[in-house]
């Protein structure tokens, strides 16, 4: 009895499972294959071997590209990581004004990533958009800048703007993690005299530990995928200055019809955001969050 | 940064919620500040989309125009964006039900079945957390158009449903987990089958968490342009997001319009945070927020 409903339950799994198979893992696992070939997507392809994969660690564009990603993961960490988590903290109060201050904070996660780019480069970043005028009308107009069309500006503008959209969702994270440290430790560190600084710095910043791994996770890895606002914005340009892997992979894939070369830049951004994963669970030892978390 | 700055107002007798008992001025201006960061663009967006587009350079960067106009709104409207909306609407609603569906009788089987292959199921979806659109969007492309799907509505709904269903069953698993057995037994004693405990006793009961991933999904596939970028390229498929990036060359200059654009693009997404915010924050982190 027991096994017949156990089989019969078993099958509600297969619609869930058919989804995932065909349009995600099989086409992960395809991608591997495909970056074997030389193909226009129209044609008939041909065997590379491993052309493609010399090639991309070998063209200048491509080595370019990886060189930018690696400079938009350490950016944004470092802009976003500490901005979000005093956010968090400081949302994590109770006061009325904190409360109506995030519901305006938190509206960027709202909207599109292409909403965002548009807000950015048509009014924002142009040259003649509020950032530039704001700079003229305080006397500051030697600091009015291309903004997007300076190759040597553009990748920190846009690193800016990614910042933007992306600040309040581990802000979110932050102000839950912050709300859930036991009020008991500030009330003792109070007691013991300790002030806010080193209430901070002794009881905040230790018990988001477990968050800041998962942020530290979530941002590293994500910069691996930042490609909307990108191209939105400013499609990879001015000359290559923002043309970051997924940028490169969509380029070379879809603008070139180099299918092959693209399936194995792809694939380099697959094994690169597992490893990073797996990396940052082994050195932060996340995998025993919950052991410790018990014996606390 | 002084300890004690509680101010008189403060020292009610009243039981506060803890941490709301001082107000503290360093913190107060570093929120304001951050305050003018993340709306003024939004707000900015928002009064350009007032202007002519004669007048818009010359406008205050501060104050809303004089003299609002909604000639932008009439034309990005006579331009056609209600299709989009509408493009957008039917992919969305699609996908989530899908989405929902097959992770929802997917989450059940898991969290009922205690058998070693279930287990491994379970994990390739997790597994599946891990894969970036971008690495799958190359073979993707190749099977929508072998399908026939390519440049349609319909091509780009497999692929997010795909995409969405890992997320949507760890959160759902993670909830049916917790409905206690002796509800089950006490049912399937009075003779219900699957349906029966399905329809009447997981479903209400998971509802916050159907609500979580219903947003958290929804949002996903409204905003997402990838797909569409890649998948569709007649003007008539265009979802929002991809004809608001085609926007962008034909209106060129016209910034004016191009935010009426934008804004009429977010709206529906800002009534839903006015009417729901708790639940559309909540539905955000799902699964990672804890």
């Amino acid at each position: 009895m027991t096994q017949r409903l156990n089989w019969t339950v078993s099958l509600m799994l297969i619609p869930a499972i058919a989804f995932f198979l065909v349009f995600a893992l099989g086409p992960l696992i395809a991608a591997v294959y495909i970056s074997f070939l030389n193909w226009d997507g129209v044609s008939a392809p041909t065997w590379a071997g491993l052309d493609n994969w010399t090639r991309a660690f070998s063209d200048p564009v491509t080595l370019h590209s990886i060189f930018l990603t690696v400079q938009v993961m350490a950016l944004s960490w470092i802009i976003q990581t500490p901005i979000s988590l005093l956010l968090g903290v400081f949302l994590a109060g109770y006061q009325r004004y904190r409360a109506v201050l995030s519901v305006f904070y938190f509206l960027p996660l709202l909207f599109s990533a292409v909403a965002i780019g548009l807000i950015w480069s048509s009014s924002m970043l142009s040259p003649d958009g509020a950032l530039n005028t704001l700079l003229r009308s305080v006397g500051a107009s030697s600091l009015a800048q291309n903004w997007l069309g300076d190759p040597s500006i553009a990748l920190y503008a846009v690193i800016v703007v990614i910042a933007w959209q992306f600040i309040p969702f581990h802000t979110l994270l932050y102000q839950a993690g912050a709300r859930q440290i036991p009020q008991v430790l500030y009330e003792a560190a109070r007691i013991d005299g300790a002030n806010a600084t080193q209430r901070f710095f002794h009881i905040t910043l230790p018990q988001l530990r477990y968050t800041i791994v998962t942020s530290t996770i979530l941002i590293l890895t994500g910069s691996l995928t930042y490609f909307d606002v990108i191209f939105v914005m400013t499609g990879g340009g001015p000359g290559f200055a923002t043309r970051i892997l997924p940028l490169q992979m969509y380029i070379t894939a879809f603008q070139n019809a180099q299918l092959g070369y693209g399936s194995a830049i792809a694939v380099i951004l697959a094994i690169a955001g597992v490893a990073l994963s797996l990396f940052l669970l082994r050195i932060t030892g996340f995998g025993e969050m919950e052991s410790q978390a018990e014996g606390l | 940064m002084a300890v004690e700055q509680s101010t008189p107002a403060n020292r009610s007798s009243k039981p506060v919620r803890p941490g709301a008992r001082r107000f503290r001025p360093l913190p107060a201006i570093l929120g304001l500040v951050w305050f003018l960061v993340a709306f003024y663009p939004v707000y900015y967006m928002f009064t350009t989309s007032l202007r002519t587009q004669a007048g818009f350079l010359e406008g205050s960067l501060w104050l809303p125009p004089v003299q609002p106009t909604l000639e932008n709104y009439v034309s990005v409207i006579n331009n056609g964006i209600g299709l989009y909306f509408v493009n957008s609407l039917f992919v969305t609603v699609l996908t989530v039900a899908l989405i929902v569906f097959v992770s929802f009788l997917g989450a059940y089987a898991i969290a009922r079945i205690p058998s070693r292959i279930v287990r491994i199921v379970f994990n390739v979806f997790l597994l599946g957390l891990a894969i970036p659109l971008q690495a799958a969007i190359i073979p993707i492309y190749v099977l929508i158009t072998r399908m026939g799907l390519y440049d349609t509505l319909f091509g780009l709904i497999p692929p997010q449903v795909a995409f969405g269903v890992p997320l949507t069953v760890l959160i759902l698993v993670n909830f049916i987990r917790d409905i206690p057995n002796e509800l089950y037994d006490s049912m399937v004693l009075d003779g219900a089958g699957h349906a029966r405990l399905l329809r009447s006793l997981v479903f209400p009961l998971s509802r916050p968490a159907l609500i979580t991933v219903v947003i958290y999904n929804a949002l996903q596939v409204w905003n997402n342009f990838l797909f569409p970028l890649i998948l569709t390229q007649s003007p008539n498929v265009a979802t929002l997001p991809l004809a608001l990036q085609q926007f962008q060359g034909q209106y060129g200059v016209n910034v004016p319009g191009l935010m009426a654009a934008v804004f009429l693009s977010v709206l529906p997404i800002i009534v839903l945070y006015v009417v729901a915010r708790r639940q559309l924050l909540g539905g955000l982190t799902a699964g990672f927020g804890k």
